[in-house]
């Protein structure tokens, strides 16, 4: 997917302005949240299984060669095909070309946020295949021909009423004129729409959650069917994944789905969690005929290396976005790429440029709510801040703010010249705010005015009102 | 949070004033060392303290940062406590000033031994010195109680302040739907996305008003502005004051923050 | 794309600061985790009884639970089934060899074989049912077509009571010892299919089935 994400600022303001998306954003906000907590409140030993999922990633991080390499092995041993992209486009080349092999027409897609992140679409239509997105949200996405805004719920910003409309528009043409406007039959108008798709699929693409060391099989975790439907039906099903995915033995995806399916939608197991291993065999009845992993690097193992291997933790729950208020306030799309929220400030500068995505880091009040709810312990905010850290040795932050912050610390280190500035200071706009007690609007504070009255400061400052009590004391 | 030295029977506190409340509202700082002597803490003020740095160092500037961090830790060298009115300028040194020296053996060491004796206020007089009431002290009010981030997640302060305001005669608190979410002020973020701040602290402000309080306390001055600024921006009423200043009995006689007649508390008697 | 591959590998060891693979001895350590695989915390099981459990826990997620002592009792829950929800007379059942005894009604036309698109209701023979979460395991295999759990509007899973486990971790080791390797698929299903894309609003019935329905059976 295309990076969009320079344009945050603006972007993030459409957004605030949008009625319709703050309605939606508000009834997802409650949803997760509260299923969440409510997940988490009746599990007695929560942050023990969390902290045996984090112990399960950072050892395999730490020996990340020898358990792909592994992997790899059990896959071709069960007549899996394993592929290796260092880029985006290794990964589409890769595909396409397993697509064009198999004289594909059609392609079923299960949600795979890796397949945006190497914009796997795009790919595969300009190649002349046709592409269907399966799971329901990802499905509205593509016909409203928009990016997901939410890594579990890509259409959490639309309304139901939008989604009558795109039904309607789109449906029409296959003889389903009438407008559904309740959620029922909504949905059931999508199960008739995809089920043609499914059967008619030549290929079927995935993601997986996890992928085993142990036995060469991926996972994907979902709730709609639509995944399985994709890896079942069409000859040849191929699965997009990072690097980062692997796990070394079955029971450790256990326990990492333990934690996984609460943290994302409150529920102790998802309706499908589904093992695929290798195509089908010999007497098997169905079953795809070819698998193919394709393993992703796209900068992982970079991360690996330096302060932000903390963030290759990450199975995707999404339980940071759902309680990010920032997010909260401005939705997905702000964001500009696939990958939204805290995770996605982490990711993507680290994807598509420092430069490029610069505000992601920056649009932040670090209030930490990500961290604690982070089923990984990943320090979100620390690694924020270690991108605003790479942004300033690097020059890319306003050379306004940059003036003024070196101007504050020059001062604060020379207390005596801090003293007689922040007197004067205090002193200049505490008699200009002495009648209303605060300034609608002032010069060089137009950031804080514009949407609210700043107090004016008492007069005197706290340094100098004790200095001279204590000299009035003696 | 509790000290695991047992406490000395009258230790020496260093109050880190913080450049916000030396700046903006000094009748915290007298509060704050109204309520530590109260504690029977003697309190100093140390003068060549100024900024803890914590702008630069989520500006991503670690040179002035640590310089900035640096004399601080030497500033506040030699006190048994070191105690801010202030969650955030609390949560830089505790949490922060360490992880800015982690690769420094020397400096390491000393930010490590600073950290241990930092303290928020309110969670010092309760969870430290074992003070939870402030005898005597009526404010007639309807208010509720905002959470900073910092103080909440950084420092550990959530029961400490509402045990202490209990005490205070007159004063009913009502929890604010979505406690526990930021109110848009973040440091630099306010100015740097004032769209989004705006969208956070209007929010507040409605969880707020929506208690049907007209009095808002906090621990932390920057989130107390920002919300008493969007307040009056709204003319919604809702007086904020720092929950110090009503604890000491002081907030009777000063204007809540923003609104008029703002003074500056009269400089108490020192201890004898 | 073996470059790929190289780069990658290399470019793993390079941020692990190893230049080469892992030593002997780590390896072997390594190897032991993957040969012996061992659970890690689990949680304390919701209520005592398997079946109770597993009972609870699928009927709050939408599932229908009921039990069997043999298989004539299975047969006539079937048929009621297929009453209930009117899902006519044809039943797609698995080529399991342990429901080859199963007494179907004579007014149901019974077919062996992989579903079509065009299938109702389907009959699956599960390999374990695990307690701590509600959840039958069905493993794809000549006799139990994956097909049948994805396809059918209803699908109707049988699970012998003896193979009723505590945990996840219990069915993993009982695929161990019965097999010598994982089949093509794996399907741990928890509940009827269902999304909540639409406004979060909870729809049941998603692209799977819209029915799940497990029968303990006790004698088996």
């Amino acid at each position: 997917m295309k990076s969009t994400a320079h344009d945050f600022k603006a972007r993030a303001r459409r957004a605030l302005g949008d009625a319709a998306l703050r309605r939606a954003m508000a009834k997802a906000e409650g949803g997760f949240v509260a299923k969440r907590q409510a997940a988490v409140a009746a599990l007695p030993e929560w942050k023990e299984l969390c902290a045996a999922a984090r112990e399960i990633k950072e050892h395999t991080l730490q020996n990340l060669d020898f358990y792909l390499e592994r992997f790899e092995r059990q896959c071709e041993a069960r007549g899996g095909h394993v592929h290796w992209a260092e880029t985006p486009a290794e990964a589409r080349a890769i595909v396409v070309e397993i697509c064009r092999a198999a004289g594909a027409r059609r392609i079923t897609k299960g949600k795979s946020m890796v397949g945006e992140e190497i914009a796997i679409n795009g790919a595969l239509e300009e190649a002349g295949f046709e592409v269907l997105e399966t799971d329901l949200g990802e499905y509205i996405i593509q016909l409203a021909k928009e990016p997901p805004s939410h890594i579990i719920a890509p259409a959490v910003h639309k309304t139901k009423d939008q989604i009558t409309e795109l039904f309607h528009a789109h449906h029409a043409k296959l003889g389903l004129t009438e407008r559904v406007t309740e959620v029922p039959a909504i949905v059931n108008e999508a199960r008739t729409v995809l089920r043609k798709g499914f059967l008619a699929a030549d290929v079927g693409i995935t993601g997986a959650n996890f992928v085993i060391a142990e036995t060469g099989s991926t996972v994907i975790v979902t709730n709609e069917g639509n995944g399985d439907l994709t890896n079942t039906l069409p000859r040849v099903h191929i699965v997009t994944t990072g690097i980062d995915k692997v796990v070394p033995t079955l029971e450790d995806a256990n326990s990492l789905l333990r934690v996984l399916a609460r943290s994302a939608t409150g529920q102790e197991m998802s309706c499908y969690t589904t093992f695929s291993t290798g195509p089908r065999r010999a007497a098997d009845r169905d079953g795809p005929e070819e698998f193919h992993v394709v393993l992703i690097d796209n900068g992982r193992s970079r991360m690996l290396g330096n302060e932000f291997r903390p963030m290759l933790r990450c199975i995707r729950c999404g339980a940071c976005m759902n309680h990010c208020p920032v997010y909260q306030a401005v939705g997905g799309h702000a964001y500009g790429w696939v990958y939204v929220g805290p995770m996605g400030s982490v990711l993507t500068p680290l994807m598509v440029g420092l430069d490029e995505a610069r505000d992601l880091p920056n649009a932040c009040t670090l209030n930490g709510r990500c961290q604690e709810m982070c089923p990984m312990g990943i320090p979100l905010p620390e690694l924020l801040r270690d991108l605003r850290t790479r942004v300033f040795e690097e020059g890319l932050d306003p050379p306004r703010a940059r003036l003024a912050l070196r101007l504050w610390a020059y001062l604060a280190r020379r207390p005596n010249l801090y003293r007689w500035a922040t007197e004067l200071g205090v002193a200049t706009l505490g008699w200009l705010g002495r009648r209303r007690g605060r300034f609608a609007s002032l010069p060089l504070a137009g950031g804080w005015t514009r949407a609210r009255d700043l107090p004016a400061p008492a007069g005197e400052t706290f340094q100098s009102a004790w200095m001279r009590s204590r000299g009035d004391a003696r | 949070m509790t000290d695991p030295v047992p406490t000395p029977t009258r230790p020496r506190v260093a109050l880190l004033i913080t450049c916000l409340v030396d700046t903006m509202r000094p009748g915290i700082g007298f509060a704050a060392v109204k309520l530590l002597e109260a504690a029977g803490c003697e309190v100093e003020v140390p003068t060549p303290q100024t900024c803890c740095g914590q702008p630069a160092y989520n500006s991503g500037d670690a040179a002035d940062a640590r310089a900035l961090a640096r004399r601080m830790i030497e500033i506040f060298d030699g006190y048994d406590y070191v105690v801010a009115p202030s969650g955030s300028c609390g949560g830089m040194l505790k949490e922060h000033y360490p992880k800015l020296f982690a690769a420094d053996a020397q400096w390491s060491e000393r930010a490590r031994a600073l950290a241990a004796r930092t303290h928020e206020l309110m969670s010092f007089l309760v969870d430290v010195r074992g003070f939870e009431q402030v005898p005597g002290v009526r404010f007639e009010a309807r208010a509720t109680y905002h959470d900073s981030c910092a103080g909440l997640r950084e420092m550990g302060v959530r029961e400490q302040p509402r045990r202490l305001l209990a005490s205070v005669s007159g004063l009913r608190i009502e929890e604010m739907k979505d406690r526990g979410v930021c109110c848009g002020f973040g440091g630099t973020f306010c100015v740097k996305y004032p769209a989004i701040s705006e969208r956070l602290v209007s929010d507040k402000v409605a969880c707020a008003c929506g208690t049907g309080a007209d009095t808002l306390l906090g621990g932390d001055l920057g989130c107390l502005m920002n919300i008493a600024g969007r307040a009056q921006r709204e003319g919604r009423e809702l007086h904020v004051y720092h929950a110090a200043e009503v604890l000491a009995g002081m907030a009777a006689e000063v204007a809540p923050i923003g609104e008029a007649r703002a003074s500056v508390a009269p400089a108490p008697k020192p201890a004898a | 794309m073996s470059g790929a591959r190289e780069r990658i590998l290399a470019s793993v060891r390079h941020s692990l600061q190893r230049d080469e693979p892992l030593a002997e001895s780590i390896a072997a350590g390594l190897e032991a985790r993957l040969t012996e695989p061992r659970p890690n915390a689990l949680p304390a099981l919701a209520e005592e009884g398997l079946a109770a459990c597993f009972t609870t826990k699928l009927t709050a997620a939408g599932g229908r639970v009921s039990r069997a002592a043999d298989v004539v009792q299975l047969a006539i829950l079937i048929s009621a089934h297929l009453s209930e929800f009117q899902c006519g007379r044809q039943l797609l059942v698995a080529p399991d060899p342990w429901l080859n005894s199963v007494p179907w009604s004579n007014e149901l036309s019974v077919e062996r074989r992989a579903a079509t698109g065009d299938d109702r209701v389907s009959v699956a023979m599960a390999f374990a049912g695990i307690a701590e979460t509600g959840t039958a395991v069905l493993l794809s295999s000549p006799d139990n077509p994956t097909t049948l759990n994805f396809l059918p509007e209803d699908h109707i899973v049988v699970l012998p009571e003896t193979r009723l486990v505590r945990y996840l971790e219990d069915a993993w080791a009982r695929l161990r010892a019965e097999f010598d390797e994982m089949p093509r698929t794996v399907n741990l299903i928890s509940g009827p299919s269902k999304t909540a894309d639409v406004e979060q609003t909870l729809q049941v019935g998603a692209h799977g089935p819209r029915r799940l329905h497990v029968v303990l059976v006790r004698d088996a």
